[in-house]
C-alpha cells in the first residue's frame, strides 16, 4: 500500500463522486422546490447521454461541444415535462404524483429500446481520451473531466440559487410556499424553473459520463439508485447535502472496492447512510 | 347410428381381411415393412417466447442431421448419408417429433410425457435450456427412455446419479479447465512462463460458477497460482478499484466471466490504466460481440475467447465446410456453436440406435454407453465423443479464438488454428 495509490484511489473516487452529486442535486432541486421525487431522473440521464452521442456519431460533433446544447435542451425538456405532466398532478393524491414519475421512466426506457435496441453505444477518440501520468498516478481525463465538470456546474448552480433574486425566489418556495405566494413569487413558475435547472444538471452529466461510460435503455437506472441514496444521506431537499454526499459515496465505493470484496464496494455506502438516518434522520445537511 | 355402424363393420372386415394381404405383398417386396417402421425421436425446443429464435435455429440443425441421416445428402460424406437410413435396422428411416417447450420446465416435462406414451419416442433429445432439461430428464429417467443433450450445459444435470442421460456438449463446469489447458499449452508449445491468474467475474451464478470451477481446476494444474479471485456486482458504475486492485497484484493473465457491458467498461478501463497482462482471457462470447468491437474499436482486438465452434474450423475439417454450407442453403443463416453442438448431439444418437440394432430403449442406452466416435468424424474440435457413467462426453473440449485486425479467428488448439497466436497481448 503506497501513497500513490491512495491517492489514486481518492481521486478516482472523486471523480466518479461529483458525477453522483451532479446527478442528486437534479433529485435534491426537485423535492427541495416541487416536493415530488422525480422518478424518471435516471432517464433524463439517459436521454442527455443518447443525444450526446447521436452528435457524436451523426454529427462528428465532440461531446464537449454538444455538453451547452445538450444542457440548454434538457432545461427545455424539464420544463415541457412539468408543465405537461406534472402540473396536472401536483395537487393530486401522492401516489398520483408517483405513478406519473415512474410512469414516465417506464415509458422513457421503452421508447429508448425502442428507437436504439437494446445494445451498448460509446463514443470512442473524443477530444478527452487519454490519460494524464503523475509519477506512478495515473489520471484518466474523461473521468477527470467529468469530476471538474460536475464541480463547476454545481458552483454554478450553487452561485444561482443563494446569490440571484431567482434562485432566492426558488428557495423561498422551497422553504415556505405559502409564504412565497404571499411575497408575490410566482411559485408555478418556480416549479418549472427547478425542473429545468435539474433536468440540465442531469443533462451536463450526461454529456460529461458519455465520454466514458456506454448508453443503452436501462444505464439510468444504474447511476440513480447511488443519486438517490446521497440525496437521502444528504438531506432530502438540501442541495449542498446531495454535493456532499455524493462525493463521500463517490470515494467511499472506491475504498472499499479495493480493500474489501468488489462485490460488496456499495455496502459500507449503504451502512453509512443506515447509520445516518438513525442518528440524524434529516441527513447529513438537511433541515426541518 | 345403424348406418354408422355398419360402415365400421364394413371397415373393419376391410382391415382384417385384407391387410394382411398388403402386408404379404410388401413384405415380398423385400425388407420394405420393417423400413416402414421409422425410429422416432422426440425433440423439445423453446419454439415461442424470448429465446424462440435461438430454438429454432438450434432445432433446425437437428433437422439437417435428420435429414442427413434419411440420405437426403447422398453426396455428403457424412455418417450414413450415402446408405441412407440405418443399416443395422435395414435401413429404417429416423422420424423426428419436435414439441415447444416454451422454456418452461413444466411444459417440456408434460411433452416429454406425451410423446413417450402417446408419440411412441425411443429417445428425447434437446433442449436448450438446463431448467427443462432438467424435468426432461426426469420424465426420461422414470420412462427409461434415453436422453441426449447437445446444449445443456449446467453441471448439476449430469451429477445426479441418472442412468438415462447423455451429454455430448461439455459442461459449464469443465469448461473452465480448458483455460488451464490453453495456458499449459501456450508455456510449452509457445516457450512463455506463465504462472500467476486473476480471475474477474460478475456476481450472479453464472459468474460465480466460473469462479469456483477455476479455483477447483487449479490444483490439477500445480505450475499456475491463482492471485485474486474478484467477484464485481453486475451493473457497476465503475470498475477502477477493481482495475487497482489487478495493478497491484500484476497477473500474468486474467480470465474474464462477464456480459456486453462490464466487458466494455473493464476493457476501457484496462487501458486508461495502462494495466497490460501477458494474456486476457474470457468465457462467453463478450469480449469478442459486435457491441464490443464497435465501442473499442482498435482496443478490441487480442483479447481471447473459449468458444464452443468457430465456422473459420471449417478450413480444417470438411465435414464441418459441408454442414455449414448445407445449414447457410436451407436456413440462410450462418451457422453458430449451438446449432452445431445440436447437429453433433442429434449424430450421436443415431450412430448408437444404429450400433444398437434395435429400438428397444435398454439396447439404445446400452449402445450409448459404449459410444467411442473419434474426432475425425465430427464437426465439433472435439477429441471425440465418450459418456463416462455419469453421461458426461469425457472426450469434449473448447477452443480460442482472438480477434485479430477486427475478425474472430480460432487459434486454439494449435493444430485447428487459423491464424497465429498473438501473445503476448501487445500493450498500445
Amino acid at each position: 500500500m503506497t501513497p500513490e495509490l491512495l491517492i489514486q484511489l481518492l481521486v478516482s473516487g472523486l471523480g466518479m463522486g461529483f458525477i453522483f452529486a451532479l446527478i442528486a442535486i437534479g433529485l435534491a432541486l426537485i423535492y427541495g422546490v416541487v416536493g415530488v421525487i422525480n422518478f424518471a431522473h435516471g432517464e433524463f440521464l439517459m436521454v442527455s447521454m443518447y443525444a450526446t452521442y447521436l452528435g457524436f456519431s451523426v454529427g462528428g460533433l465532440d461531446p464537449l461541444v454538444t455538453l451547452p446544447f445538450v444542457a440548454i435542451g434538457m432545461f427545455g425538456f424539464g420544463m415541457v415535462v412539468y408543465y405537461v405532466l406534472m402540473r396536472r398532478v401536483l395537487g393530486a393524491a401522492l401516489h398520483a404524483q408517483i405513478f406519473a414519475t415512474f410512469g414516465l421512466m417506464v415509458f422513457m426506457q421503452a421508447a429508448a429500446q425502442f428507437v436504439f435496441g437494446a445494445d451498448y453505444f460509446s463514443i470512442d477518440h473524443s477530444l478527452l481520451s487519454g490519460a494524464l501520468h503523475l509519477g506512478s498516478i495515473t489520471l484518466p481525463l474523461p473521468q477527470m473531466a467529468a469530476g471538474v465538470g460536475a464541480l463547476l456546474c454545481s458552483a454554478a448552480l450553487y452561485v444561482f440559487v443563494f446569490r440571484t433574486g431567482p434562485g432566492r425566489a426558488l428557495r423561498a418556495v422551497s422553504q415556505d410556499r405559502v409564504a412565497a405566494l404571499t411575497m408575490g413569487i410566482d411559485a408555478d413558475r418556480m416549479n418549472a424553473l427547478a425542473w429545468g435547472l435539474a433536468s440540465a444538471c442531469v443533462g451536463v452529466a450526461g454529456s460529461l459520463l458519455s465520454n466514458f461510460y456506454y448508453v443503452f435503455p436501462r444505464v439510468g437506472a444504474i447511476f440513480v439508485l447511488v443519486a438517490y441514496v446521497a440525496v437521502a444521506l444528504g438531506g432530502f431537499g438540501s442541495i449542498s447535502g446531495a454535493l456532499l454526499a455524493g462525493v463521500i459515496m463517490g470515494i467511499l465505493q472506491v475504498l472499499s472496492g479495493f480493500f474489501l470484496e468488489s462485490s460488496l464496494k456499495l455496502v459500507p455506502v449503504y451502512l453509512l447512510y443506515l447509520v445516518v438516518v438513525l442518528i440524524r434522520p434529516k441527513g447529513l445537511l438537511g433541515r426541518q | 347410428m345403424k348406418r354408422f355402424l355398419r360402415v365400421r363393420t364394413v371397415a373393419g372386415l376391410f382391415c382384417q381381411m385384407l391387410l394382411p394381404l398388403f402386408g404379404c405383398v410388401l413384405l415380398a417386396m423385400g425388407g420394405w415393412a420393417r423400413a416402414q417402421d421409422a425410429v422416432r425421436i422426440g425433440a423439445l425446443y423453446p419454439l415461442s417466447g424470448p429465446v424462440a429464435k435461438s430454438g429454432e435455429d438450434t432445432l433446425n440443425a437437428i433437422r439437417l442431421a435428420v435429414d442427413v441421416i434419411n440420405g437426403k445428402y447422398p453426396d455428403s460424406s457424412l455418417p450414413f448419408a450415402k446408405s441412407g437410413g440405418l443399416p443395422n435396422l435395414k435401413g429404417a428411416k429416423i422420424e423426428l417429433i419436435a414439441a415447444d417447450h416454451q422454456g418452461s420446465p413444466e411444459i417440456g416435462a408434460a411433452e416429454a410425457d406425451r410423446m413417450i406414451t402417446e408419440q411412441k419416442v425411443v429417445a428425447l433429445i434437446g433442449t436448450f435450456h438446463s431448467s427443462v432439461a432438467s424435468t426432461v430428464s426426469q420424465v426420461a429417467e422414470r420412462n427409461e427412455i434415453p436422453f441426449i443433450t447437445g446444449e445443456s450445459e449446467a453441471t448439476p444435470l449430469t451429477e445426479r446419479g441418472y442412468k438415462w442421460i447423455f451429454r455430448t456438449t461439455p459442461s459449464s463446469l469443465s469448461q473452465a479447465r480448458d483455460f488451464f489447458v490453453f495456458l499449459r499449452d501456450v508455456n510449452s508449445k509457445r516457450d512463455q512462463k506463465i504462472k500467476t491468474i486473476a480471475i474477474v467475474h460478475e456476481n450472479t451464478l453464472w459468474g460465480q460458477e466460473f469462479g469456483t470451477s477455476m479455483e477447483s481446476y487449479a490444483k490439477e494444474f500445480p505450475e499456475f497460482t491463482i492471485v485474486a479471485n474478484i467477484g464485481y456486482q453486475q451493473g457497476t458504475t465503475d470498475v477502477t478499484s477493481e482495475v487497482q486492485r489487478l495493478i497491484s497484484l500484476k497477473p500474468d493473465v486474467v480470465a474474464h466471466a462477464s456480459y456486453d457491458a462490464e466487458a466494455i467498461l473493464f476493457a476501457k478501463t484496462y487501458k486508461q490504466y495502462n494495466f497490460a497482462p501477458q494474456g486476457i482471457l474470457a468465457i462467453g462470447a463478450a469480449f469478442s460481440s459486435s457491441a464490443f468491437r464497435n465501442a473499442l474499436k482498435d482496443d478490441a482486438n487480442y483479447f481471447l475467447v473459449r468458444e464452443h465452434w468457430a465456422l473459420d474450423l471449417a478450413n480444417k475439417n470438411p465435414l464441418i465446410a459441408e454442414v455449414a454450407k448445407i445449414y447457410q442453403e436451407r436456413y440462410n443463416k450462418a451457422m453458430d456453436g449451438t446449432p452445431a453442438r445440436a447437429f453433433q448431439a442429434m449424430m450421436t444418437l443415431a450412430d448408437a440406435i444404429n450400433r444398437a440394432g434395435s429400438t428397444k430403449p435398454e439396447a439404445i442406452q446400452k449402445a450409448l454407453q459404449q459410444t467411442d466416435i473419434p474426432a475425425s468424424a465430427l464437426i465439433m474440435p472435439w477429441e471425440g465423443i465418450k459418456f463416462d457413467a455419469k453421461g458426461q462426453n469425457t472426450k469434449a473440449r473448447g477452443i480460442f479464438v482472438q480477434t485479430i485486425g477486427g475478425k474472430t479467428v480460432t487459434v486454439w488448439p494449435f493444430e485447428l488454428a487459423q491464424s497465429h497466436l498473438v501473445w503476448p497481448k501487445p500493450a498500445k
